[in-house]
C-alpha cells in the first residue's frame, strides 16, 4: 500500500487544490498521472495487430464499440520483459479527445498531492524523457515521477497522432512518424 | 430586455446566413430582361426577414442597411423600378457587406469598416434617387445617419401578467421615446398603457414583448395617422381584445423556421418572417425560451414547399451509431444461430433472418439522412466564377452537372475549400483571355464544368476547363529550378503530380487570386485525409480536368471476411468479382518480379497480402490459397488469402478517431465475437500495384 503523505510548506504561493493522481509502475520506476485523464483500467486481451505500426504499438482493441490503440510502454521505453498474462494491466486514457490504452507493469494507488509537493526534477536518467516529467514527489518511502501523460501521448515519438496534431499542441516535430 | 436574448442569436445568425445565400443565388439567376416575379418576391422577403430579425436583436447596423436594400427591392418587385446589371452588382455588394457584418457579430470577422457600409449605401441610394424621383408612397429611404422610420405605438400591458413590468418599460424605453400614459403599479384592474415612439413597428414590438409576456397580457395598436409602416398587413394592430391566434400563436418570430423557398400562400402574407408553426410548438417556444435552437421545428410547407426538419447533427450521428450497434448485435445473433440445428430452431432462425432484413433497411434509411446533395457545395460557384471572371477580364460560362449526387455531409464541408482552389486555378491559369482564345480558334467564352457522379464505391467530382492545359515544359523547368529530380522521360501523369509539391507554382505573376503556390499541396492533403485522391488529366490547348475521388464510406458495408495467417481481414464486397483456387498450370512466375494468374485468358498479377501486411505463417503457394479477383478503377488484380470465412455486413469503424490513417486500410470493424478486424482499402492496394501489374501482365503475355 502506498501511503500518501501530503506535504505542506510555508510559501508565498497559496496551497492550491489537491491533485489526484494514479500511480503505476514501469520497470523500476513509479509514475503518477492525472487521474482525470484515466478512463478505466483493463486487462490485456485480443489486440488486433496493425501492419506497419512501430513495435511498441501492439494494435487496436474494441472498447465497447470504439477502436482504441494499445501502446506497450514497456516496449517503448525498453524496460525489461514485456509479458502478457491474465494479470497484465492496461490503463485506458482520455487525452486530447482521444482514447488510447497503455500497457504498464502494474497499477498502485490513487494519491493526492498538493501542488507544492511536486518538486522540480533534475536531469536524471528516467526512462521517460524529462520533457514529459512535471516533477518528483515523495510518497511514503518511494519517489514518484509525476508525468504529463497527455503531452507524452500526443508527442511525435508515440506515433499515435498525425503531425498536424503535434503542431497544434506545440510538440516537437519528431523524426519518422511511423518508426 | 430583461431576458438575455443572446441565446437566440445563434438561430438568428444561421437563418440570416440562409437568407443571404438564398438572396445571392436568386439574384444570380435573375434574367434581367424578364425577371421572374416570384424570385423578386423571394429576394425581397429574404431582405425583409433579415431586417426584422436584426431589429429585434438590436443589430442596428444590419437592420439599417437591409432597410435600404429592402426598399429598393420592393420597388423593383412592384415594377416601379427597372432592374439593371449594375443594380444587381450593387445588391450583391450589399449582400457581401451584410455577410461581413453578420460575421463580425458572430465574432468571426473584423468589424466592418464604416466606409464599406457607406459606399454600399450610397450605391444603393444612387439607384433609388436616379429612378423616378416622383415616387413617394413607400416610406422614404433613410438618409445617412437616420435610422429606420419611427412608429408610434400604444402598448397595453395587464398589471397582473406576472412579469416585472417596470423592467420591461425600462427596456422599451431604450428603443425610443416612451411615455407612460397610464401607470398601473399596484392597480389590480387597469392595465399599464404606454406610448412608444421608436423604430419598432407593431410586429417588432410584439415580438419583443412576447419573449417576456404571455400574448394575452398585452396589446399593441398603431397610432393611427402614422405612415404606412412595413407591417404590410401582417398584424392588423392587435385590437383591444387580444386575439392570440391572429398575431402571436402562429408566428415563430422568424427564429424557428427557415424561409420557405416556395411561394407563400396569399392568405398567409408573412414574408417568411412568421411561418406558421404548429401551435404546440409555438407555445412551447415562447413559454420556455430557455429551450432554443437545437429543438426540431416543423415548417408547414404549402404549395409544393419542402417538408423538412432542422435537426442537430449530433442526433443524427447518435442514431447512426445506434444502428451500427444494432448491426453488430444482429451479427452476434447470426453467429450464435449458425450452430443451431435449422430444423429444431426454425422459428428462431427465421426471426434472425427477418431481423437482418429489417436492420439493413433501417440502416440504409438512417445513412441516407446524412447524405446531402453536392449542390450545397456547388451553389457558391456561380458567384465565385462571376466575380473572378469579371476581375480577370475573362469570359467564362459555368456548367454544373450532377448536382443531385449525394455524399456524406461531413465531406460537403471539407470539399468546399479544395474545390474553390481548383476553380480559381482553372479561371486564373487555365482559361485564357478572350483574345488569346480567339487567336487559337476557340470561342472567346471559356467553359468551366463542375461534374459530380458515382463511380463504383466512390464519388467523383471533376473540375474541367477548356483552357490552355498544363504546360509540361514549364512544370519540368520549375521543378529543376527547385532542385527536384526530374527527367524528360517522366510520364505526363508524373509531371502533373509535381504541381502538388508545396510551394510549387509556375504562374508568371502572383495575383491575389492564385499563384503563391500554397494551394495544390493543401488540396491534395485535404483530400488524402478524407481517404480520397486527386487525379489530373490535361492536354495542351484542349483543357484540364482535375478529379477528386472520395470514398463513399458508408458506415455499414457488405464485406467478405478472409483469413490471412492467423488474422482476419475484411474486403468490401463491392470490389470483389470472383474468387478461385488456381491450378498450378495457371500460375506463372515472371522473372522473379512476381506472379500472375491466368483467368480465362487474362493474366492478372497476384498480390500476396501476407507480404504486404507482414503476416507470419500465411500460405505461400497460390495453389493452396484462395485468390480473390478484385477490380478498382478499371484495373484487376488477384489478392491472395488463406481462406474465405464468410460474407456479412460490417460496421465500419474509424481508425482516425483514436489513432491515425494507415496505408492500405480503410477502417476497422468489430466482429461478432468482439474482436477487431481490419478493412482493406482495395482501391489503394490495386493502385499501388498498378504499375507492377501492367509490367507483369505484359511480360506474362509475352512469355506465354
Amino acid at each position: 500500500m502506498v501511503q500518501a503523505t501530503i506535504e505542506r510548506t510555508v510559501s508565498d504561493e497559496a496551497v492550491g487544490t489537491l491533485r489526484e493522481l494514479l500511480v503505476f509502475t514501469l520497470g523500476d520506476e513509479q509514475y503518477a498521472i492525472d487521474i482525470l485523464k484515466v478512463q478505466e483500467i483493463r486487462g490485456y486481451e485480443s489486440v488486433t495487430r496493425i501492419a506497419g505500426a512501430p513495435a511498441f504499438i501492439k494494435g487496436v482493441v474494441n472498447l465497447r464499440g470504439s477502436i482504441v490503440p494499445i501502446v506497450d510502454m514497456r516496449l517503448k521505453f525498453a524496460l525489461g520483459e514485456a509479458s502478457y498474462t491474465p494479470f497484465t494491466v492496461v490503463i485506458i486514457l482520455n487525452v486530447l479527445e482521444r482514447t488510447v490504452g497503455i500497457v504498464v507493469d502494474g497499477v498502485s494507488d490513487v494519491i493526492q498531492l498538493a501542488p507544492d509537493a511536486i518538486r522540480e526534477a533534475p536531469e536524471f536518467g528516467a526512462a521517460v524523457d524529462t520533457a514529459y516529467i512535471e516533477g518528483l514527489s515523495q510518497v511514503g518511502d518511494s519517489m514518484v515521477i509525476v508525468m504529463d501523460i497527455e503531452r507524452l501521448m500526443s508527442s511525435a515519438e508515440m506515433s499515435l497522432m498525425e503531425i498536424e496534431r503535434h503542431a497544434q499542441s506545440g510538440q516537437q516535430q519528431g523524426g519518422a512518424v511511423n518508426g | 430586455m430583461s431576458i438575455d436574448m443572446s441565446q437566440f442569436h445563434q438561430v438568428f445568425f444561421d437563418e440570416t446566413d440562409e437568407h443571404l445565400a438564398n438572396m445571392e443565388s436568386l439574384l444570380l439567376e435573375l434574367d434581367l430582361a424578364a425577371p421572374d416575379e416570384e424570385s423578386l418576391n423571394a429576394i425581397f422577403r429574404a431582405a425583409h426577414s433579415i431586417k426584422g430579425g436584426s431589429a429585434t436583436f438590436g443589430f442596428s447596423d444590419l437592420a439599417e442597411l437591409t432597410h435600404v436594400l429592402e426598399n429598393l427591392l420592393d420597388r423593383v418587385r412592384k415594377g416601379t423600378m427597372a432592374l439593371t446589371s449594375p443594380m444587381v452588382d450593387a445588391f450583391l455588394h450589399a449582400k457581401d457587406v451584410l455577410g461581413a457584418m453578420l460575421a463580425a457579430h458572430r465574432g468571426h470577422g473584423a468589424a466592418v469598416v464604416g466606409d464599406d457600409v457607406a459606399t454600399v449605401r450610397s450605391e444603393l441610394e444612387a439607384f433609388a434617387a436616379a429612378d423616378d424621383p416622383a415616387r413617394q408612397t413607400i416610406p422614404a429611404t433613410p438618409v445617412a445617419a437616420a435610422a429606420a422610420e419611427k412608429h408610434t405605438l400604444f402598448i397595453e400591458i395587464d398589471a397582473d401578467s406576472g412579469a416585472d413590468i417596470p423592467a420591461i418599460i425600462a427596456d422599451l424605453g431604450m428603443q425610443g421615446a416612451l411615455e407612460t400614459v397610464q401607470d398601473a403599479a399596484g392597480d389590480p384592474v387597469r392595465p399599464w398603457v404606454l406610448r412608444l415612439d421608436s423604430p419598432l413597428d407593431v410586429t417588432e414590438a410584439s415580438e419583443t414583448l412576447s419573449f417576456v409576456l404571455a400574448p394575452e397580457s398585452f396589446r399593441i395598436t398603431r397610432d393611427l395617422g402614422a405612415d404606412e409602416s412595413d407591417g404590410f398587413g401582417l398584424f392588423i394592430g392587435a385590437p383591444a381584445a387580444p386575439d392570440p391566434d391572429v398575431a402571436f400563436e402562429e408566428d415563430g418570430f422568424g427564429l424557428f423556421t427557415p424561409l420557405a423557398t416556395a411561394s407563400t400562400p396569399p392568405e398567409d402574407d408573412s414574408f417568411g418572417l412568421f411561418e406558421p408553426l404548429s401551435t404546440a410548438e409555438a407555445v412551447a417556444a415562447k413559454t420556455t425560451p430557455a429551450a432554443p435552437a437545437a429543438a426540431a421545428h416543423v415548417e408547414r410547407g404549402v404549395g409544393g414547399g419542402e417538408n423538412s426538419i432542422r435537426v442537430n447533427i449530433e442526433k443524427v450521428d447518435l442514431l447512426l451509431n445506434l444502428v451500427g450497434e444494432l448491426v453488430i448485435t444482429q451479427s452476434m445473433l447470426v453467429q450464435s444461430g449458425s450452430v443451431l440445428d435449422p430444423v429444431d430452431h426454425e422459428r428462431l432462425l427465421n426471426g434472425i433472418n427477418l431481423l437482418q432484413r429489417n436492420s439493413r433497411e433501417l440502416q440504409e434509411a438512417v445513412m441516407s439522412i446524412r447524405m446531402t446533395p453536392v449542390a450545397f457545395v456547388f451553389n457558391r460557384f456561380p458567384r465565385v466564377v462571376r466575380d473572378m471572371a469579371q476581375k480577370l477580364d475573362k469570359q467564362v460560362e459555368l456548367k454544373m452537372v450532377g448536382e443531385n449526387t449525394e455524399l456524406d455531409k461531413s465531406f460537403i464541408e471539407k470539399l468546399s475549400d479544395p474545390l474553390t482552389h481548383l476553380v480559381r486555378n482553372s479561371l486564373d491559369h487555365g482559361i485564357e483571355a478572350p483574345e488569346v482564345r480567339v487567336a487559337k480558334g476557340k470561342p472567346a467564352q471559356g467553359q468551366l464544368t463542375l461534374r459530380a457522379f458515382h463511380q463504383g464505391g466512390s464519388i467523383v467530382i471533376e473540375v474541367t476547363d477548356d483552357g490552355a492545359g498544363l504546360n509540361r515544359e514549364r512544370i519540368l523547368a520549375k521543378a529543376r529550378e527547385r532542385g527536384m529530380a526530374v527527367t524528360d522521360t517522366m510520364s505526363d501523369d508524373e509531371v502533373w503530380g509535381l504541381i502538388f509539391e508545396p510551394g510549387f507554382s509556375t504562374a508568371a505573376a502572383v495575383t491575389d487570386v492564385s499563384g503563391r503556390g500554397v494551394g495544390m499541396d493543401v488540396v491534395k492533403r485535404n483530400i488524402l485525409t478524407l481517404g480520397g485522391r486527386v487525379e489530373i488529366d490535361s492536354l495542351p490547348d484542349y483543357g484540364t480536368t482535375i478529379g477528386i475521388h472520395l470514398p463513399l464510406t458508408l458506415a455499414i458495408m457488405d464485406g467478405m471476411s478472409v483469413r490471412i495467417g492467423q488474422e482476419t481481414y475484411i474486403l468490401p464486397l463491392s470490389f470483389i468479382l470472383e474468387s478461385l483456387q488456381p491450378v498450378a498450370g495457371d500460375v506463372k512466375s515472371v522473372n522473379g518480379r512476381g506472379r500472375v494468374v491466368n483467368v480465362r485468358g487474362e493474366y492478372l498479377p497476384i498480390v500476396t497480402l501476407a507480404q504486404m501486411f507482414h503476416v507470419p505463417d500465411a500460405k505461400r503457394a497460390p495453389t493452396e490459397a484462395i485468390l480473390i479477383i478484385v477490380e478498382s478503377a478499371g484495373t484487376r488484380v488477384a489478392l491472395m488469402v488463406d481462406d474465405l470465412i464468410g460474407q456479412q455486413q460490417f460496421v465500419v469503424k474509424n481508425l482516425e478517431n483514436n489513432y491515425h490513417k494507415v496505408d492500405g486500410l480503410s477502417g476497422a470493424t468489430i466482429l461478432g465475437d468482439g474482436h477487431v478486424a481490419l478493412i482493406l482499402d482495395v482501391s489503394t492496394i490495386v493502385r499501388s500495384n498498378q504499375k507492377a501489374a501492367q509490367g507483369l501482365t505484359a511480360l506474362a503475355v509475352a512469355e506465354a
